[in-house]
């Protein structure tokens, strides 16, 4: 990106200058020089797009991570007031509904778990159904569907995956209200038939990983943290269900958003008012997507207990904390000193409530909600923790991954799958996958520097580091 | 010397997914192309046997989203089914589009690539290139 063409407002704070005369609400973005030089500039015209929708609220925000996405820029945040017109966009949330990271807090450490890292890497592939066309166990008709699309990871706790605890340390205690299974078509109840309890491919993964340094020992305490301590993340989302409300929405609000006068600088920012017969047919089936994601999670954190206790018994595998990255979810937030409900769009980006923020479970109420910032299976991922400055920078926003540097085509060029696994081997880190074409596409060096990111978040006031994690297996879709 | 013939499938790049883009003489035949492409990124469509059959129909005026909406269901209908495809055709009688596609469950000798999750309205074309037409679209991984 040029950046010639930003104002800075501070060092890790961008404003895109308006014309004169151009009616639109401000675009901010966050981040280092470097890593908005490394942005694509489509980052700076879908951000400036979104912040002419109506309805707005505040500026439009991108992340530290931000890049070139569909209509909303991958690590777009934006705001809407549905008493002033705002709207729901399609766009705003992406293909991938509720995709997030469920992280696990295990009472073992990297000498229990490196000498057993290959045994342990086998086992999950076994029990982790991972990569294109590869079905799980589980099969549910039209009416257990409904049912996971209403009650989420409840749902799935209730039905013997999982145990209650997890669901105080899930977004939305493993269920959002407002899920209409009726708003969702039969195809994508179709296609969800055998993805229930499924990894998927491309930037999806399951990995075991180290805490290599803790930065805040507070917030490292309330979460149970402590240098290295095993982790599990899973990454994946909400499937084909998602998948195909995405696909859907986003052509029929395309066509609404014309039928009702909304001027669109983009169609992929497809949309219409929140308070819109389509809107609010939308928004019942994104939730529905959303409990569907949590219940696919929850249950894929089931069966990572279950292959863990074949070689550790005895160990505990916690619920550490479950984010969504892309989501629209109705909140309430202060605008002028006045509290207001909210839309909030995240697409590929985290909640991140600051300390004393009621939705916040109570073992963390004191710190701030857990936002995970997953990298690549090479470099690492971060914990963080929300802050209250987050409220006014971003609507309590924060980064969610590492964002790729460079595209799949070039690392298919760069990179081979075998011997990406060799090097990560030599390095002590064990990959396990049926696709050693996405191994390719996922190198390590196909995305930003994740300190990078990290450190920006916490400069701009997002979220505050609480500590870095290595990755010593990963299992890939 | 005249310039080298574009090819029918190819790629073109995208921050964190793949455009894909299919040439042919007529519309039908360049969507038929961009299916090949969009499959090419989940596994190797000349492996895949054609066992089984996936038809399609539907209605749409712009051809932009008639590629979108082709693409869209091809993915998912074969999601739905289990299959990896291989295998298009199309015919178009002006906005009435009927497709057929085949493929067989997916197995273990199938290489696994990426799941393509959608096709997208993003860097969406449908254009008249030469004698020919060109349709391309960004897909979502």
């Amino acid at each position: 990106m040029d950046i010639a063409r930003l104002s800075r407002i501070d060092e890790w704070t961008w404003a895109v200058p308006r014309a004169a005369g151009e009616a639109r609400h401000e675009a901010r973005l966050y981040g280092s020089r470097t890593l908005l030089e490394a942005m694509d500039d489509k980052v700076l015209e879908q951000i400036t797009n979104v912040a002419r929708l109506p309805g707005l609220v505040g500026p439009a925000y991108a992340m530290p991570d931000a890049h070139w996405g569909y209509g909303f820029p991958i690590g777009g945040v934006a705001a809407f007031d549905p008493e002033h017109g705002g709207i729901v966009s399609a766009g705003g949330v992406g293909f991938d509904i509720s995709c997030g990271i469920r992280c696990l807090r295990t009472d073992l450490t990297v000498g229990d778990v490196a000498p057993n890292a290959e045994m342990l890497g086998d086992a999950l592939l076994r029990s982790i159904p991972a990569g294109v066309g590869v079905e799980g166990a589980i099969r549910l008709d039209d009416r257990q569907l409904d049912a996971v699309l209403l009650g989420g990871a409840r749902w799935a706790v209730e039905h013997g995956y999982g145990v209650a605890e997890d669901l105080a340390f899930i977004e939305e205690h493993g269920r959002i209200d407002g899920a209409l299974p009726g708003n969702v078509s039969s195809l994508a109840k179709k296609r969800q038939r055998g993805e229930m309890g499924t990894l998927g491919s491309g930037n999806h993964y399951l990995e075991l990983q180290r805490v290599e340094r803790v930065f805040d020992e507070r917030a490292a305490a309330a979460y149970g943290l402590f240098t290295d301590q095993v982790l599990v993340s899973i990454h994946c989302g909400s499937r084909g269900l998602g998948h195909q409300i995405g696909t859907e929405f986003l052509v029929s609000l395309a066509k609404a958003a014309s039928r009702l006068g909304i001027a669109l600088p983009d169609r992929e920012l497809a949309c219409a008012p929140i308070r819109s017969p389509e809107g609010e047919e939308y928004l019942g089936a994104m939730n529905a997507a959303i409990n569907c994601a949590l219940a696919n999670r929850q249950i894929l954190a089931h069966l990572t207990r279950q292959a863990f206790a074949r070689r550790f018994p005895l160990a505990k595998l916690d619920t550490l904390y479950d984010v969504s990255h892309n989501t629209c979810k109705a909140e309430r937030h202060k605008v002028d000193g006045r509290e207001r409900l909210l839309y909030v769009h995240r697409k590929g980006a985290t909640r991140a409530f600051g300390p004393g923020h009621p939705a916040i479970p109570a073992a963390y109420r004191e710190v701030g909600q857990p936002v995970i910032i997953g990298g690549s299976m090479g470099t690492g991922s971060y914990i963080l923790a929300g802050t209250k400055q987050s409220e006014e920078r971003a609507w309590s926003s924060a980064s969610h991954g590492a964002g790729r540097a460079m595209s799949r085509n070039q690392a298919l060029r760069r990179w081979r799958g075998r011997a990406v696994v060799e090097e990560l081997g030599n390095r002590g880190i064990v990959i396990r996958s049926n696709s050693m074409r996405g191994i390719a596409e996922e190198a390590p060096g196909a995305y930003k520097d994740i300190d990078e990111v990290a450190e920006a978040t916490e400069r701009a006031g997002l979220a505050r580091r609480v500590a870095s994690l290595r990755p010593l297996v990963c299992v890939k879709g | 010397m005249s310039a080298a013939t574009p090819p029918n499938v190819e790629y073109f790049d995208h921050d964190a997914d793949t455009g894909v883009i299919g040439r042919g003489t007529t519309l039908a035949e360049a969507f038929v192309h961009a299916a090949e492409a969009t499959f090419g990124l989940m596994c190797d469509v000349d492996a895949v046997e054609p066992r089984e059959r996936i038809d399609v129909e539907f209605t749409e005026a712009d051809p932009e989203l008639a590629l979108v909406t082709w693409l869209n269901l091809l993915l998912a209908h074969a999601n739905a089914r289990g299959l990896a495809l291989g295998r298009f055709a199309l015919a178009q009688d002006g906005d009435r589009w009927r497709g057929v596609a085949r493929g067989e469950a997916w197995h273990d000798g199938l290489e696994r690539g990426t799941q393509v999750k959608g096709a997208t309205l993003t860097a969406l074309r449908v254009a008249r290139q030469g004698d020919g037409w060109d349709a391309r679209c960004v897909v979502d991984l």
